[in-house]
């Protein structure tokens, strides 16, 4: 699905280098998660993953079932079906959530040369998304993030997710400033996406999270690259005895 | 003080290119604003309050020709059911108007006030405009008083079950227009008076505005589309108490134009609102200049103006509350924004608060910047096209003023309007 190769990246403005050679592969119905310590670069992968200005890849390659994701607009990557649930999702006044939430979802079919989805066939299916995710339909008129708590920005992330039905969604710290119980909607969220044809990059701090979203392959991140890869229990360590000892353990 | 030389020679020159209408008992008040005028000349470049916008085209003393642009656009308003009053090129077409009777108004034109002894109208021509030209003198303004050739003078006195259109068709290149209107809203009344169309190829308009205690007066504008216009405009308003004054104005292209709103709120509790939106491209200069002038207790005043200017256009605020002493409780907000969609164009600014009263809440604020690249980006990461997502960004800024308008049909035309100018660029 996904599979990055060597990927080493820059800032564009500064000659700062990030990311030192990253290589990841994602397989289809699989779940990765990578973790690490704050600084190790994770939120730039996802950024250069999904096409984010102002970073510069020097060397190495980032695919989608075969295409190169470098070389296409956040949009193109998009339709193609990159998904990124951000950090920190962005608060844009003026613009309904309902109205991004349509003009997404149809600007995504027609790039793909699918049929735009009717009004009323949009309005049935946000209706039962956001249900599942207890977004109501108030949340729903205000403008996108505007005033939304942390949680519920992260729940509306994951709406979003579930309209568009992307091929490899990568999650940034969606259980950052989490409850528990809106952590386990959104676990939720997730798991009801997991199928065969499609991948999950999960990026956490914590194990909370992979409690509820089983990961099948866990990587850990450091300084730019990816320094040690193993099963769920690799991220049960990080849990226990932090990074210290994996960082110790490759140095 | 004397008038400089050149002030003088310029003011004459443009008073030979133009006619004084038959006075009739609007003569002395011709007059009278003739004088003001010659004693203030007409606007310069080295005036303070045209330093940002250059008035030599409007006050050379012929109009420089404008093509008269043809689209197949419906005309603003279009589908709203209004009572129409037409003026071509400045001058009333009674055939395109309708009737001008109505339950709860009467509408006069201004050449019929002297013999059908319209004792308002005659009492507020000119006086508006007179107390408007202090602390800061308004020409053009003067000028129009003067000079006026039509006009309608419309007495409010219940509440309106539809709007008032002023249509201003632009016919002749080579037109060269003055309007001046009254209008009055009576105690308890209310109505809506829309205004849409370039009018002519230069156009001096000025409207006087009286409301009574308890009136309400909803005012829209679509200035036209014709590129090459130019327009100078005053909006005087007097509020007495309780009385209600919402102005919106859309503008979409036009070389010049500059709209004057003086606002004066003299009776307890008043409310004045205004708000614009512009768009423009190119060699687009778009100017809003307002006062409001707080003289009684718990008023509020608001003013939104939002500008999108692209390729080299100029946009140019200057808003000014004054709160007199005395004017306790007062509640004043301003802000002006431009959305700067590249490096060349340019907002220029002049955000001033004036306060002589120690329990008031005013605000104001001012900013100029590009779309934000995080939203864009956002957007773009969900599939959303770049320029799809621009144009979202760009009515999102704007919606702060639209929303301004408080007829939803009419907000969501204006929408529609500033979306296509969106749609009509690459
Ligand atoms: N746009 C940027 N400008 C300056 N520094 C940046 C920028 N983006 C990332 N960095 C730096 O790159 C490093 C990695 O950041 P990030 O990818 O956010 O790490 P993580 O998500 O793992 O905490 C940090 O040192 C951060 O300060
Ligand atoms: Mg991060």
């Amino acid at each position: 699905m996904l599979e990055i190769k060597n990927l080493h990246v820059k800032l564009e403005e500064e000659d700062k280098q990030i990311l030192k050679g990253v290589d990841l592969t994602v397989e289809a119905g699989k779940v990765h998660a990578i973790m690490g310590p704050n600084g190790s670069g994770k939120s730039t992968l996802s950024y250069v993953l999904s096409g984010r200005d102002g970073y510069e890849v020097t060397e190495g390659t980032a695919e989608l079932e075969g295409a190169n994701l470098l070389d296409m607009e956040p949009e193109e990557r998009a339709a193609a079906g990159v998904f990124l649930a951000f950090q920190y999702p962005v608060e844009i006044p003026g613009v309904g959530n309902m109205t991004f939430l349509r003009t997404a979802v149809n600007a995504q079919r027609k790039a793909r040369g699918e049929e735009e989805l009717s009004a009323s066939d949009f309005l049935k299916l946000v209706r039962e998304k956001a249900k599942a995710l207890k977004i109501d339909a108030e949340m729903l008129k205000r403008p996108v993030n505007v005033g939304f708590s942390g949680g519920e920005k992260k729940r509306n992330e994951i709406l979003q997710m579930a309209m568009l039905e992307p091929k490899m969604c990568i999650l940034d710290e969606t259980d950052s400033g989490l409850d528990v119980d809106a952590m386990k909607l959104v676990a939720d969220g997730v798991n009801a996406l997991r199928d065969e044809g499609r991948g999950f990059l999960v990026i956490t701090h914590y194990q909370r999270l992979l409690d509820h979203i089983k990961p099948d392959v866990v990587h850990i991140m450091a300084d730019g690259r990816i320094i040690k890869t193993g099963g769920p229990e690799l991220a049960l360590e990080v849990e226990h005895n932090g990074y210290g000892d994996i960082l110790a353990e490759v140095q | 003080m004397a008038l400089p030389q050149v002030k003088q020679d310029a003011t004459e020159a443009r008073l030979t290119a133009l006619t004084m209408p038959e006075g009739g008992c609007l003569g002395s008040a011709r007059d009278e604003a003739l004088r003001r005028l010659r004693a203030m000349g007409l606007p310069s470049r080295r005036d303070e309050y045209w330093k940002y916008t250059r008035p030599d085209t409007l006050v050379s003393p012929d109009a420089a020709r404008a093509a008269v642009f043809h689209n197949d656009e419906t005309p603003m308003f279009g589908a709203f059911d209004r009572l129409r009053i037409v003026f071509v090129d400045g001058v009333f077409d009674a055939e395109a108007s309708d009737d001008l009777t109505m339950e709860g108004v009467r509408i006069d034109r201004l050449e019929d006030i002297c013999c059908k002894d319209i004792h308002w109208a005659k009492d507020l021509y000119g006086v508006l405009e007179a107390r408007g030209q202090k602390p800061v003198e308004r020409p053009l303004a003067a000028l129009n008083t003067a000079y006026a050739t039509d006009g309608v003078a419309i007495h409010v006195t219940g509440k309106l079950s539809k709007p008032i259109s002023l249509s201003y068709v632009h016919k002749d290149e080579a037109s060269d227009a003055i309007l001046h209107h009254v209008i009055r809203v009576e105690s308890g009344a209310e109505a809506t008076i829309l205004e849409n169309g370039p009018a002519a190829s230069r156009f001096n308009k000025c409207i006087e505005i009286d409301i009574a205690d308890g009136g309400t007066l909803h005012h829209v504008r679509a200035q036209g589309r014709d590129h090459e216009r130019r327009a100078a405009t005053h909006m005087f308003t007097r509020l007495g108490r309780e009385s209600v004054y919402k102005s919106f104005t859309l503008t979409v292209n036009g070389v010049l134009t500059r709209n004057e709103q003086v606002i004066e709120l003299t009776g307890d509790d008043a409310v004045a609102h205004v708000a614009g939106a512009c768009v423009g491209d190119g060699d687009f200069h778009h100017d809003d200049t307002v006062f409001i002038t707080h003289d009684a207790v718990n008023c509020e005043s608001r003013q939104v103006f939002k500008k999108v200017l692209r390729n080299g256009a100029t946009g140019v605020f200057q808003g000014k509350i004054l709160v007199k002493e005395g004017a306790q409780k007062t509640d004043g907000y301003q802000i002006s924004q431009s959305l700067l969609l590249d490096g060349d164009s340019q907002f220029l600014a002049k955000p001033e608060l004036e306060i002589y009263a120690d329990d008031v809440a005013c605000s104001h604020g001012s900013t100029s910047g590009a779309i934000d690249d995080t939203a864009l980006f956002y957007l773009r990461s969900r599939g959303v096209p770049e320029k799809k997502a621009t144009d979202m960004l760009t009515l999102a800024f704007l919606a702060e003023a639209v929303q301004e308008v408080e007829d939803r049909a009419i907000a969501e035309d204006i929408v529609t309007r500033l979306q296509g100018w969106l749609d009509r660029r690459s």
